[in-house]
C-alpha cells in the first residue's frame, strides 16, 4: 500500500499535545539557546578565521588558552584516576559512614562555584588550614597555578566518579571467578578482567570533566592569583576583554572554547558509540 | 538442626574469597579513597561555615544587615522565581514531546537540550551580551527604545535560563522514558482528556523526579556565578545576587562576611543533596537517575 | 577413545563428609561422593537441594564448613581455587566481553607465571586446536557480543579446557539456552567427553539431560545426596522416595505386608515381599507398571480423565476415588475413552517404609 512509501517524521500516537509541547520546546531552545549562541557565530564569521587566528595567537591569550588546556587535561586526568579508586571503594567495599560518603561526592557539582572558590582560595592560602601547612615544605598552592589545578580536580570530582559507578555495580561476580578457576592472581583479574570493560565510563568521566574545567571560571579565580602569562585562565581573559569593550576579542576565546567543548561532546558520543558495538551493550 | 556439629567431618578454615581484595589492600583503598575527599571535598566545605562563624553568632548575622546584601539576596530570589518555573514548564512540555512520541531528529533535541552544560558559564553570559548588549545585535534597538536587558534583570534573568533550564529535562526525559506510554494510553481509553490524564496520571507518576529536577535547578540559578557576572555589569545594590555579593565581600576582605552570605548557598547545596539522598532511598526507582548529569 | 598424550591419566574427586549451612539452614549435609576417574556425572536435583554449592565447593569458589575434597588422593580442602586445576563452566557462560574468542581462550595460559607460561605461538596453536574441537574454527577474531548463546556456550568451555584442567565442572551448562540448541549441545558435550576423557561432573536440574548424558547420576535434596548410580539404577532401582517421584511418573499406594505378602486394598499384589518387612509401607509404581482392566477387577479403580499419546504408547490420566490423579501407560490399540470407569492392576513397583 502507499502508506509505506513516504517519509515519516513521526509515528502516529494516540497521546495528544505533541505538536503542543514540542512548537513550545522548539520556540523556548530557539529563542533562548540557538539565537544567542548564533550571534556568538554571527560575530565570530564577522571577524573571519584569519582574525580568529591572529588574535588567538597574540602572546596573552595564547598563554591563557595554554594554561587552561593543560591545566585541565592534568585536572581531569587526577580526578579520573582518583575518582576510578572512589567508585571503586563506594561500590565494592562496605565501611561505615559510606552512604555519607557517597553522597559527599556531588557536593562540587551542587556547591555554587563562587562558595567552592572562596572555600578553596581559604584553605589553601598561605595562612590557611591546609595551605600553613604546606607552606614551610615549600608548596605554595594558592595564587599559583597549582592552586587551579587543585581547584579543577574539586570541580572534574564528581564526573569521574559518577560515570564509572554504574559500570561497577553491573560487574558480575562470574567474571571474576572464571578468571580465578583459569588460575590468575587478584591483581591479574582485576587488570585484565574487570578494569578494561570500565575504560569507556573512565574515559566519558575524563572528557566530562576536561570540558567543565576548561570553562570554569568561579571556581578558580579566586584561587588562581590570576597573573596574565603565569596563572591566569581563558574564561577571565574573557571577562577582562570584555570590562576593555574588547568585543572582539572576547568572542574569538569565546569561539574557540565552544569548539573545544563541541568537541567534546562529539568524542563521547563516539566513546559510547563504540564501546556498545564492541561489548555488546554497555 | 541443632545436632549439626554431632558426627560431622572436621572443620574448615576460612579463606581469601574469590570476589574481592585482600582485607590490607582494601583497607589501604578505602584510606587513600577517605583522605582524598577530605582534602578535596569536606575540607573546603567546612571552611565556610566555620569562617561564617568565625566572629560568632552577632558577627555572623551582621553580614545580612548590611542593604546590599539584602539586595543581593532579594535580586536572587527574584531571579531564581522567575527562571525556576519558566525551566519547570519547558522541561514538562519537553520530556513530554521525547518521551511519549517517536520522531525523527529526537537524539538531535536531545543534544540540543544539553547543551548549556558544555558551555561554558562566561561564554554563556557573554552571548547575551552580543545580543543585547550596548555593541550588541539588538544593542541600538533596544537603546532607542529605552529597554534595558544586559546590566539589569531581564539579562540577569535570560542568562540564569540558559544556564539552568537543561536540569529539569534531564531529569523527567529518561524517567518518563523508563515508564512508557502505556498508563496514558490506558487513561484514554478510559475517557480522559489529553490535560486530565497528564495532571492524574503522567504527574503523580513522575513527581519526585520533578521534585530533584526543580530543586537542582533552583540550587543551580541561585548559585550561578560566572555567566551572572559577566552579563550584570556588577552594580552594587541593584545587579548583584548572592554569588557576585560573595566575591565583592572578598576582594574587599571582608571574610567573615564573605563567608557567612556565602554558608547560605552552602547551606542550600546540602539541603539539596540530603534531599537527593532521600529521593533516592525512598524511591529510587522513581528518579531513574542513572548517569545522567 | 582418543587421547593426547599430554593430558595425562584422568583422576577421582572425593567429596567426604562435606556440610555447608547458610544462614542457619544447612544446604549441603554431610555428603560423601566420590567421583570415579573419567566419568560423567550428573549432580541431579531440584532448586534448593545443593548441587550447585556443591559443585562450588569441589572447583573451591566456595568453602565448606565441614568436611574434605580430595583430587586424586590429595587433599585439596585448603587449595586456593586458582590452583585446583579445575575447568569450571558457568551457566550464563562469564566470557570476557572486551576480549576476542581467541583472547578468551587463551587466557589462563597468558596469566601463568613466566616459568609455566608457553610462548606466544604456542597459545595461538593450541587455541586453534580447541577451537576445532568446538566446531568454531575461524572464530579467533570475533567477540562474544557477536557470537550466539550456543557459541558462547562452546568459547567457555574450550576456554576451560585450554588450561588442561585435572577435572571438568559445568555449571547448567545449558540451562540459558534454547530447547533445541540444548539437545544440540547435548550430544555434543558427550562426545567432547569421550574425546577428551576427563572426570567432568555437571549440575543439572533437568532429569531428562542427567539421565541421557551422564556415566552416573548424583540425585540431591535439600542438602542430602539420596543416590548415586547409573540412569539405569537409579530409574529402576530407587533408593529413596524422593528418587523415585523426582525422576519420571510415580504413583503410590497405600500398602500392607502380612506374612510375606504385599496387599494393596485387601488384594495380593506379590506374594514375595521381603519377609522381614512387615506393617505399613507405600507402594511406588511407574506407568507401566500399572495394567488397564475392566472395571471392578484389580487393585484399584477410577475414571478415565485424559488420553494422550506419547510416542508409540498411550498415556492414560485416571483420577482415583479420593480425587488423586495418577498415569498408567496401554498400548496404542487399547479402545479407552474419557469418562469410562476403569480398573488398575498393579504388576510391579518399589516398596519403602515411610514414617
Amino acid at each position: 500500500m502507499s502508506s509505506a512509501s513516504y517519509l515519516r517524521l513521526k509515528q502516529p500516537s494516540v497521546l495528544p499535545g505533541f505538536g503542543v509541547t514540542l512548537g513550545y520546546t522548539l520556540l523556548y531552545l530557539g529563542l533562548l539557546v540557538l539565537l544567542p549562541l548564533g550571534a556568538l557565530v554571527v560575530k565570530a564569521s564577522g571577524i573571519g578565521i584569519a582574525g580568529i587566528v591572529a588574535t588567538a595567537t597574540e602572546p596573552r591569550v595564547a598563554a591563557a588558552l595554554r594554561t587552561s588546556f593543560s591545566i585541565s587535561l592534568l585536572a581531569a586526568g587526577v580526578a579520573s584516576l582518583f575518582g576510578l579508586l572512589i567508585a571503586w571503594v563506594l561500590t565494592r567495599y562496605d565501611f561505615p559512614g559510606r552512604k555519607l560518603i557517597d553522597a559527599i561526592v556531588d557536593l562540587p557539582f551542587a556547591l555554587p562555584t563562587a562558595v567552592a572558590g572562596i572555600a578553596l582560595a581559604a584553605l589553601y592560602a598561605p595562612n590557611g588550614w591546609v595551605g600553613s601547612l604546606l607552606e614551610p615544605l615549600g608548596l605554595k598552592v594558592a595564587y599559583t597555578p597549582l592552586g587551579i589545578f587543585v581547584a579543577l580536580v574539586f570541580i572534574g570530582l564528581p564526573f569521574a566518579v559518577r560515570t564509572v559507578q554504574p559500570l561497577i555495580t553491573e560487574i558480575e561476580n562470574e567474571l571474576e571467578e572464571a578468571s580465578a578457576t583459569l588460575g590468575a592472581t587478584r591483581w591479574r583479574t582485576l587488570w585484565s578482567v574487570l578494569l578494561p570493560p570500565l575504560l569507556p565510563g573512565v574515559l566519558t568521566g575524563f572528557a566530562l570533566a576536561f570540558a567543565r574545567a576548561v570553562g570554569e571560571y568561579g571556581s578558580v579565580i579566586f584561587i588562581a592569583g590570576n597573573l596574565p602569562y603565569v596563572s591566569e585562565i581563558a574564561p577571565l581573559l574573557i571577562v577582562i576583554k570584555l570590562s576593555e569593550y574588547d568585543y572582539t576579542g572576547a568572542t574569538v576565546i569565546a569561539t574557540i572554547m565552544l569548539a573545544i567543548s563541541f568537541s567534546v561532546l562529539l568524542l563521547i558520543n563516539l566513546i559510547q558509540t563504540w564501546s556498545r558495538k564492541r561489548f555488546g551493550h554497555v | 538442626m541443632s545436632d549439626l556439629s554431632a558426627v560431622l567431618a572436621p572443620p574448615v578454615l576460612a579463606q581469601q574469597s574469590v570476589v574481592t581484595e585482600h582485607k590490607l589492600v582494601r583497607q589501604l583503598a578505602i584510606t587513600v579513597a577517605l583522605v582524598f575527599l577530605l582534602l578535596f571535598v569536606v575540607l573546603p566545605l567546612a571552611v565556610v561555615f566555620v569562617e561564617a562563624f568565625r566572629r560568632g553568632l552577632a558577627g555572623f548575622l551582621a553580614a545580612f544587615q548590611e542593604a546590599d546584601a539584602l539586595a543581593a539576596i532579594q535580586l536572587t530570589l527574584t531571579v531564581a522565581a522567575i527562571a525556576v518555573p519558566l525551566n519547570l514548564v519547558f522541561g514538562l512540555a519537553a520530556s513530554w514531546a521525547i518521551a511519549k512520541f517517536e520522531f525523527k531528529g529526537k537524539s538531535l533535541l536531545i543534544t540540543l537540550i544539553d547543551l548549556p552544560f558544555s558551555v561554558s558559564p562566561v561564554v554563556s553570559g557573554l552571548i547575551y551580551l552580543l545580543l543585547f548588549g550596548a555593541q550588541g545585535l539588538f544593542g541600538p534597538w533596544l537603546m532607542a527604545h529605552g529597554i534595558k536587558i544586559a546590566f539589569a534583570l531581564p539579562g540577569i534573568v535570560l542568562a540564569t535560563i540558559f544556564v539552568t533550564f537543561p536540569f529539569v529535562a534531564r531529569q523527567l526525559i529518561p524517567l518518563m522514558q523508563e515508564q512508557g506510554t502505556a498508563e496514558e494510553e490506558a487513561a484514554l481509553t478510559l475517557g480522559a482528556s489529553g490535560w486530565r490524564t497528564f495532571l492524574t496520571v503522567t504527574l503523580p507518576n513522575i513527581k519526585w523526579g520533578l521534585l530533584y529536577g526543580v530543586l537542582l535547578c533552583n540550587a543551580r540559578a541561585m548559585g550561578e556565578f560566572g555567566a551572572v557576572s559577566v552579563v550584570s555589569g556588577h552594580i552594587r545594590g541593584l545587579t548583584n545576587t548572592i554569588p557576585l555579593h560573595v566575591e565583592i565581600l572578598y576582594n574587599e576582605y571582608n571574610f567573615v562576611a564573605a563567608f557567612a552570605v556565602a554558608s547560605l548557598l552552602a547551606g542550600l547545596a546540602l539541603v539539596t543533596l540530603a534531599l537527593k539522598s532521600f529521593l533516592e532511598w525512598r524511591h529510587g526507582a522513581d528518579l531513574a537517575s542513572g548517569t545522567h548529569r | 577413545m582418543a587421547r593426547t598424550a599430554e593430558q595425562g591419566q584422568a583422576i577421582d574427586i572425593r567429596v567426604a563428609g562435606v556440610t555447608k549451612a547458610f544462614a542457619g539452614t544447612a544446604a549441603l549435609y554431610d555428603v560423601h561422593l566420590n567421583v570415579r576417574p573419567g566419568e560423567l556425572l550428573a549432580l541431579l536435583g531440584p532448586s534448593g537441594s545443593g548441587k550447585t554449592t556443591l559443585l562450588r565447593i569441589i572447583a573451591g569458589l566456595a568453602q565448606a564448613d565441614h568436611g574434605q575434597v580430595f583430587f586424586g588422593g590429595s587433599d585439596a580442602t585448603t587449595l586456593p581455587v586458582q590452583k585446583r586445576q579445575v575447568g569450571f563452566v558457568f551457566q550464563h557462560y562469564a566470557l570476557f566481553k572486551h576480549m576476542s574468542v581467541a583472547d578468551n581462550i587463551g587466557y589462563g595460559l597468558r596469566v601463568r607465571e613466566r616459568a609455566n607460561r608457553p610462548s606466544k605461538a604456542e597459545i595461538r596453536r593450541r587455541t586453534s586446536e580447541l577451537l576445532d574441537l568446538v566446531q568454531l574454527s575461524g572464530y579467533e577474531s570475533r567477540f562474544p557480543a557477536q557470537l550466539s548463546g550456543g557459541q558462547r556456550q562452546r568459547v567457555a568451555l574450550a576456554r576451560a579446557l585450554a588450561v588442561e584442567p585435572r577435572v571438568l565442572l559445568l555449571d547448567e551448562p545449558f540451562g540459558a539456552l534454547d530447547a533445541k540448541v540444548r539437545k544440540d549441545l547435548r550430544a555434543w558435550l558427550r562426545d567432547i567427553h569421550e574425546r577428551t576423557g576427563k572426570t567432568t561432573v555437571f549440575v543439572t536440574h533437568d532429569q531428562d539431560e542427567a539421565l541421557e548424558l551422564a556415566d552416573r547420576v548424583a540425585v540431591l535434596n535439600q542438602g542430602k545426596l539420596e543416590q548415586v548410580g547409573s540412569p539405569d539404577e537409579v530409574q529402576d532401582h530407587p533408593a529413596t522416595p524422593f528418587v523415585m517421584t523426582f525422576l519420571g511418573q510415580a504413583a503410590r499406594f497405600n500398602a500392607e505386608i502380612r506374612d510375606g505378602r504385599l496387599l494393596v486394598n485387601g488384594r495380593l499384589v506379590s506374594a514375595a515381599a521381603p519377609k522381614a518387612a512387615i506393617g505399613q509401607a507405600s507402594l511406588y509404581c511407574r506407568p507401566w507398571h500399572l495394567k488397564p482392566v475392566p472395571a471392578g477387577h484389580g487393585h484399584q479403580h477410577g475414571l478415565i480423565s485424559g488420553v494422550r499419546r506419547l510416542g508409540s504408547m498411550r498415556r492414560i490420566e485416571v483420577t482415583q476415588v479420593d480425587g488423586t490423579r495418577l498415569e498408567i501407560e496401554a498400548p496404542l490399540v487399547t479402545p479407552l475413552r474419557v469418562g469410562e470407569e476403569i480398573g488398575l492392576e498393579i504388576q510391579d513397583g518399589v516398596i519403602f517404609r515411610e514414617g
